[in-house]
């Protein structure tokens, strides 16, 4: 299997694997005080640290949480009040119209409340323009959270000049950075941001542990799961306590590759797509080619249709993903490929291929060869000429 | 872009994977008896059958596609449907429906079988069109002759002077009621010429006003 999919999930890192291979009999509570729940808790601590570091933060402004879409809801439910169930929630937020799911649907949630909400439109290349956020800002905005890297075009978001535009306003600044964190670096010093969610599972360490940074400085959250006292009581219940050992060993793995990665990833990446230009008519790289994390590249096959390229790619052992409408089970395609405003074809053409710290060479000239002849497969029966 | 459903019969896989009676010439050089056309790549599915009649029967079926697994692997089970045996009769194969041919696939994700309605409604566009090229016309059955307006969302032009019929009397409220022009909305303009066209005939005459009589 060629798998170029890890936008959506990554394997996990040979030495990810190690660490919770170790971990497996440190059943301890971390809140319990006899040594079998304080050396879990030192373990933890390690991981806060070492993530702390990563960003250039201090380890109490880390909340481990189940993943991103759970630390996505904590930020946005608490934007408009005081607690997410003691009053109404009320106000103004502003967002991108490509955000990630966990994002838009949170909204959607609070807009039945009373709060209301600007989508900021991308333009075609699927970048929001910061004078357009400053704009939308009105006397009750009370965050505004935009993407730091697309998940699906891989687009790079102009996050620091969008936070400090926040910060001269006085307004809370949330970045959903998870398709960021090991492509970009982050210095959480230099990078204004009162908020930040990451997932674990899209750098190597398992899925349902991800976090959330909360700068000292920013308003306080009401915790989505109340109950007791752990992560500084905002967020309840006993820790996941593998996953937190995961998610550091996956930290201190992403800080040490990162420079190679990108060099190696990238390369890869361009290979692919000179490749698939050199063999193909018709393709078109959506996004913006000069601002887009390395590991992605989201290419519409003119005329023919995604869920039959990612099914006969399957066939080829290609692992890919598309935004056809077929592949959701509706009739709407990609709503981040359609807020490029480009015909609604595009979007139903359109395949992401999304790269690895695992993918060779040998791969990618694979995945040309099958691409090649699984196009001209379906553009021989196309009806389009 | 989660990649829900992939449960397809091994039915389904043959045929998407080696799809029967695939058209590749030019269609010019085929020289179809009929020709059927539907949907639109901005729906993400489009479909074209063309269909060769030997003694009121379908000796020869071709087809092309802009679509998902669903409707290629469907499409090509109805091309084996009609030909096989000698071939179906023009008054058979007009009857088909997407359920026999997704009973004959070993059954589709229930969220995919919208993708597999195309091909026979392309195939009754075909027959249709041999039934005018030959001058039969009148075979044509007599609920089908409307023209489709929006392939999006299948809404013929009987369905528009229907709804018109009900009280609709605004665009608005015919795409609240039929989800018409809310895919690609390359119908939309067309669609409101007709919903004025149709109130202006139904609710300006005194028999639709309920004035007279």
């Amino acid at each position: 299997m060629i798998y170029l999919d890890n936008s959506a999930t990554t394997p996990l890192h040979p030495k990810v694997k190690d660490a919770i291979m170790n971990a497996l009999d440190l059943f301890g509570n971390p809140s319990s005080m006899h040594s079998s729940g304080r050396q879990v808790r030192a373990m933890l601590e390690e991981s806060r640290k070492d993530i702390a570091d990563f960003f250039n933060c201090s380890p109490d402004e880390i909340i481990f949480t189940a993943g991103a879409s759970e630390a996505n809801n904590t930020v946005l439910k608490s934007a408009t009040t005081c607690c997410a169930f003691c009053s109404e929630n009320r106000g103004h937020i502003i967002t991108s119209n490509i955000e990630h799911p966990s994002i838009l649907n949170t909204l959607k949630c609070l807009e039945n409340q009373h709060v209301e909400v600007t989508h900021i439109k991308v333009n075609h290349k699927g970048i929001v323009d910061p004078a357009d956020v400053e704009a939308a800002i009105r006397p009750d905005t009370m965050m505004i959270s935009i993407m730091y890297v697309n998940n699906e075009i891989g687009t790079i978001q102009p996050i620091q000049e969008i936070a400090e535009i926040a910060k001269k306003h006085n307004i809370p600044m949330h970045t959903d950075a998870v398709q960021a964190i090991g492509k970009i670096p982050i210095d959480l010093q230099k990078l204004p941001v009162d908020f930040l969610s990451m997932s674990g599972h899209k750098i190597y360490a398992p899925k349902g542990i991800g976090i959330l940074f909360k700068r000292k400085t920013a308003k306080n959250i009401c915790p989505l799961i109340t109950g007791g006292h752990q992560e500084n009581s905002m967020r309840a219940g006993t820790e996941n306590t593998l996953g937190i050992i995961a998610l550091g060993e996956a930290i201190r793995q992403a800080k040490l590759e990162m420079t190679e990665n990108e060099m190696r990833i990238g390369k890869l990446r361009d290979r692919l797509e000179k490749g698939i230009k050199k063999n193909l008519d018709h393709v078109l790289i959506n996004g913006d080619p000069a601002h887009r994390a390395y590991n992605i590249t989201n290419i519409s096959f003119m005329n023919i249709e995604g869920e039959s390229i990612l099914l006969r790619l399957d066939m080829h052992g290609i692992a890919v993903s598309t935004g056809s409408a077929c592949s959701t089970g509706s009739l709407e395609p990609s709503y981040v490929i359609t807020a490029l405003e480009v015909d609604p074809e595009i979007a139903h053409s359109s395949i992401r291929f999304s790269l690895s710290r695992e993918t060779t060479e040998e791969d990618i000239d694979k995945t040309i060869e099958a691409v090649t002849e699984t196009v001209n497969f379906f553009r021989k029966m196309s009806p389009i000429v | 872009m989660d990649g829900a459903n992939w449960n397809y019969s091994d039915k389904v896989k043959e045929h998407f994977f080696h799809p029967k009676n695939i058209l590749e010439i030019d269609e010019k050089e085929y020289n179809a008896d009929g020709m059927g056309y539907v949907g639109s790549p901005a729906c993400g599915d489009m479909m074209k059958i063309f269909i060769k009649v030997k003694d009121d029967r379908i000796a020869e079926l071709k087809w092309q596609t802009f679509g998902c697994a669903s409707a290629i692997g469907s499409t090509s089970m109805l091309s084996v449907m009609v030909t096989r045996d000698g071939g179906m009769s023009l008054d058979k194969a007009w009857k088909l429906t997407p359920e026999m041919i997704i009973d004959e696939l070993g059954g589709l994700p229930a969220n995919k079988i919208h993708c597999s309605v195309l091909g026979d409604k392309a195939l009754r566009e075909a027959i249709k069109d041999h039934f005018k090229r030959t001058g039969q016309e009148d075979r044509i059955p007599h609920d089908d002759k409307s023209r489709i307006i929006c392939n999006c969302m299948n809404v013929t032009e009987d369905d528009i002077r229907m709804e018109v019929l009900e009280g609709v009397k605004d665009l608005k409220t015919l795409q609240e009621r039929t989800k018409l022009g809310t895919s690609c909305g390359k119908c939309i303009d067309t669609a409101k010429i007709l919903v004025d066209f149709y109130v202006g005939k139904y609710y300006t005459e005194e028999i639709y006003t309920g004035n007279k009589k």
